[in-house]
């Protein structure tokens, strides 16, 4: 029987990515000198699990690649070894490396080869070290790690002499001496002299009894850990015998000590040479991870959620059956017991779809995970201090804005560290703890997800930021600003204060990106900040973009639906309370603010029966951080509609967010609040936009 | 394949297929008969009411839905300067694929659907240019059909999201 393993290989690469993930935060938890057994065990079921996997599916680099990083973790795991920032690290770069490996195999790309045989080697000379670690010498371990190999590189290992005796029953246990003998020579040299003494004569023999036995000699410089894993299923069916051949190659002796002597010299240049490069190639990694997407993604669903649906749909059936009952033989009486069932049917219905919608919904640690690293990268890059701390990872997201909204928080937490954190003498100096606090918080406020990136750093520096204004012509020097105001312009296009262009920000297109990129997932952003105290950088997000709840509204015979969630109140209004500006511009004054009044069939050039405010609604809404009230002819009801683009077969339409379908199967367009205010101050934009692209 | 198929439907149920000739559907707009490349149509349904759009042209009538997606529907006899008319029962509207920037979906408003036809490629006459008088952009040949002449129209420039935009 044949199976096409190929079928799980999807199954495998995801497992794979997540025990990837699980390695890497649990080691970046791992105290050095006191690593707690049970985190170094999960690291180890990870790459244990890739490795089994990797190699029932063929990917030999892989497994072979892994089995190194195994040996080093199962020596951790047993106390031979003691965890150090080194090791630790070293660790992180092969989960790197690995991740790309996988990622090549998946996308079918060729792999670093170079940079996996760099991480494997220097896998290979931490291992080599054992003995010395053993030892018990503390302090310097590369230091000591070099004498040790020193002392050993005259007496290196050029072979073993294997006495290989198996008892009479091992071939009733399945095992087969060739296999073994075969699979020595793949590791080096093999010579073979077979002692058949014990053969008795045809008569006597037992062909399911093992006579013969093996005296082997298997040259090259091969640790005993791979000719021991070899016999490693017969232990305890022969009488094993492996010897070192020791010998005195001069001309290699200097070869290993050199490189080993190379490596030391790089370890000891500051770490941060190493982990620049590391970080480098990780970036460099990412755009060719992305730009070849996956033809399949996903979703990992909790059997309580699917179990919750099929609950669900079972309630469904009944009231389908019911209703089609009451169908059948409908009369005048049975009314109410149709309405009930339509109202049940409608209750079933929403749950239905709360369900079916919870089953995208993902929790945010999804996308908060990749920050221990990356602060823990940068942090070592920089010199600067921090602890991260994250809560609310357990909120849950829509999967489509989890994806979307990855790389603006990784930009706004890179800010945070250039920008914000002060290097640990600067804090000292200013009379602050020498860790500086970075917070990523997440929790659900009405249909939103706020998203919180809070430090306790220098805060925007307003002066330097009005200037960069001006001196970027994006502001006039003579405006008078107040500091939110001021604050705003970072999220201008172009803007960016870093006096040197760093690796880590400052390219200076990004915060207006960021911005973009949350306004397209419905979202908006904003930042708190004081000088000397910190910056607090709030994200809010719509849960989910496929489906919101909308206010229909009429105007001029047409019905257009307006966001709930921009909606702040409605009122009928007397025509006496309209202040006029300048005799054009509309105010209506809500408590203690002055409103501007968008009549929207105006700017829709819409012809309605009356133009009296007085025969009409004003309702107040708030986009991009500005209330206006959209002057209108009725309200009609409330209902959560599915938005559809209205780009797929035509174009965007200023103050349009989308199209919906309605319950008749009419369609209904969906306002775009900011867009209406962009419409409102300058009407021709409606136009413009329209000869622009007859130009293109 | 899938298109091969649908111009077997389109010659099963409006007329023979013929080796080497192309089809097109032609339709009626105030007595001048037009044609666009049958493949092109995906297909045609009876006029309906259209949502408007606002701050768009005056020929472009709304949007409509076809079965759960948005499509614009564009009125051609407001789009070619004739004088509009009342949508009567035989209104009907054309959804055709356009293809330029990817392909989108676009229905056009006509006064009737009329017949396909079989064009030898060679039967297609050239457009001559009437200078300022007629927009010729938008035609790209002229076949003589009976003892009419059936103007070809070119889908995919007519109904680009500039002109309908």
């Amino acid at each position: 029987m044949s199976i096409d393993i190929s079928q799980f290989h999807d199954v495998f690469f995801e497992e794979s990515f997540e025990g990837l993930d699980a390695m890497e935060s649990g080691l970046l938890n791992l105290d050095v000198g006191a690593a707690d057994v049970e985190s170094i065990n999960t690291i180890f079921r990870a790459a244990h699990s890739i490795k089994g996997g990797a190699g029932t599916f063929g990917f030999m680099d892989v497994s072979e690649f892994t089995h190194v990083m195994e040996t080093l973790l199962d020596e951790m795991r047993n106390g031979e070894r003691d965890v150090s920032s080194e090791s630790t690290n070293l660790l992180l770069e092969t989960v790197d490396v690995l991740r790309e490996m996988l990622i090549a195999v998946q996308q079918k790309t060729d792999t670093d080869a170079q940079r996996i045989a760099e991480i494997r080697q220097k896998l290979e000379a931490m291992l080599a070290g054992e003995a010395s670690e053993a030892s018990g010498v503390t302090g310097n371990p590369i230091e000591v790690d070099l004498t040790a190999d020193m002392v050993e590189s005259t007496q290196i290992t050029i072979g073993w002499n294997i006495n290989f005796r198996p008892h009479q029953h091992l071939l009733q246990t399945g095992n087969d001496p060739v296999r073994m003998l075969r699979e020595l020579e793949t590791l080096g040299e093999l010579a073979v002299v077979v002692d058949d003494s014990k053969l008795p004569p045809f008569s006597d023999l037992e062909p399911e009894d093992s006579y013969l036995s093996w005296q082997l000699t298997l040259m090259g410089d091969i640790p005993k850990e791979e000719v021991v894993e070899i016999f490693e299923w017969v232990d305890d069916e022969c009488d094993l015998a492996i010897e070192e051949i020791v010998g005195e190659s001069t001309v290699a002796v200097e070869n290993t000590a050199g490189s080993i002597k190379d490596e030391s010299a790089d370890h000891q240049v500051p770490i941060i040479v190493v982990e620049q490069a590391a970080t480098k190639q990780v970036e460099d990694a990412k755009p060719k991870a992305s730009s070849a997407t996956p033809a399949t993604t996903s979703i990992r669903v909790g059997t309580d959620k699917v179990d919750s649906l099929i609950n669900l749909v079972g309630e469904l059936v009944i009231t389908q059956s019911m209703l089609g009952q009451i169908g059948d033989s409908f009369t005048q009486d049975m009314l109410p017991q149709l309405i009930d069932g339509l109202a049940q049917l409608e209750q079933n219905t929403r749950e239905m779809q709360e369900s079916i919608m919870r089953i995208r919904m993902l929790p945010i640690s999804f996308a908060f995970n990749r920050f221990p690293r990356l602060v823990h990268d940068l942090s070592g890059t920089s010199g600067k201090k921090v602890e991260l701390k994250l809560s609310g990872e357990q909120t849950e997201l829509d999967k489509t804005v989890m994806e979307k909204i990855g790389d603006p928080l990784v930009h706004l937490v890179r800010n945070s560290l250039d920008h914000g954190l002060e290097m640990p003498e600067v804090r000292l100096a200013a009379g602050k703890e020498e860790i500086g606090q970075l917070h990523l918080n997440a929790f659900h406020q009405g249909g939103n997800i706020i998203i919180e990136i809070s430090d306790d750093g220098a805060g925007l520096n307003e002066d330097k930021i009005f200037n960069k204004a001006v001196e970027k012509g994006l502001v006039d020097a003579s405006e008078v600003l107040s500091p939110d105001k001021i604050h705003e312009l970072i999220f201008l296009p172009g803007f960016s204060t870093a006096d040197v262009v760093t690796d880590i920000s400052g390219r200076g297109v990004g915060m207006d990106v960021v911005r973009k990129n949350i306004l397209s997932l419905g979202g908006s952003v904003s930042v708190v900040s004081k000088k000397g105290e910190g910056s607090t950088f709030t994200i809010r997000l719509p849960l989910t973009l496929a489906i919101m709840d909308g206010q229909t509204i009429r105007v001029a015979g047409e019905n257009y639906i307006i966001p709930l969630v921009s909606i702040i109140e409605s009122l009928e209004i007397k025509s006496t309370d309209v202040k006029r500006l300048s005799g054009k511009g509309e105010l209506y004054p809500l408590r203690d603010e002055y409103v501007p009044i968008i009549r929207l069939y105006e700017i829709f050039g819409l012809h309605p029966k009356s133009t009296d405010l007085e025969d009409g609604l004003l309702v107040i809404v708030e986009g991009a951080g500005q209330k206006v009230g959209l002057f209108i002819d009725d309200l009609l009801g409330q209902q959560q509609v599915v938005i559809k683009s209205l780009e797929t077969n035509y174009r965007k339409v200023l103050g349009l967010s989308g199209a919906t379908i309605l319950g008749d199967g009419t369609v209904a367009l969906i306002l775009d609040v900011p867009g209406l205010m962009t419409l409102y101050k300058d009407p021709s934009l409606a136009k413009v936009l329209i000869n622009d692209e007859q130009v293109a | 394949m899938t298109e091969l198929q649908q111009a077997n439907d389109y010659t099963d149920t409006l007329g023979d297929f013929e080796q080497g000739t192309e089809q097109y559907l032609s339709f009626i707009l105030d007595d001048e008969e037009y044609g666009v490349e049958i493949l092109r149509v995906q297909e045609i349904k009876g006029w309906d009411r259209v949502t408007s759009v606002p701050n768009t042209p005056h020929y472009l009538c709304g949007v409509l839905n076809l079965r759960g997606t948005i499509i614009p529907v564009v009125d051609l006899r407001i789009r070619f300067d004739m004088p509009a008319r009342e949508y009567t029962p035989t209104t009907v509207v054309i959804v055709l694929k356009v293809e330029g920037g990817g392909q989108r979906t676009v229905g056009v408003v006509v006064d009737a659907v009329s017949d396909a036809h079989n064009v030898l490629p060679e039967d297609i006459r050239p457009t001559p240019d009437l200078g300022a008088h007629v927009d010729i952009n938008y035609i790209s040949g002229l076949v003589p059909v009976d003892d009419k002449m059936m103007m070809i129209l070119n889908v995919d420039r007519l109904l680009s999201v500039e002109s309908i935009g």
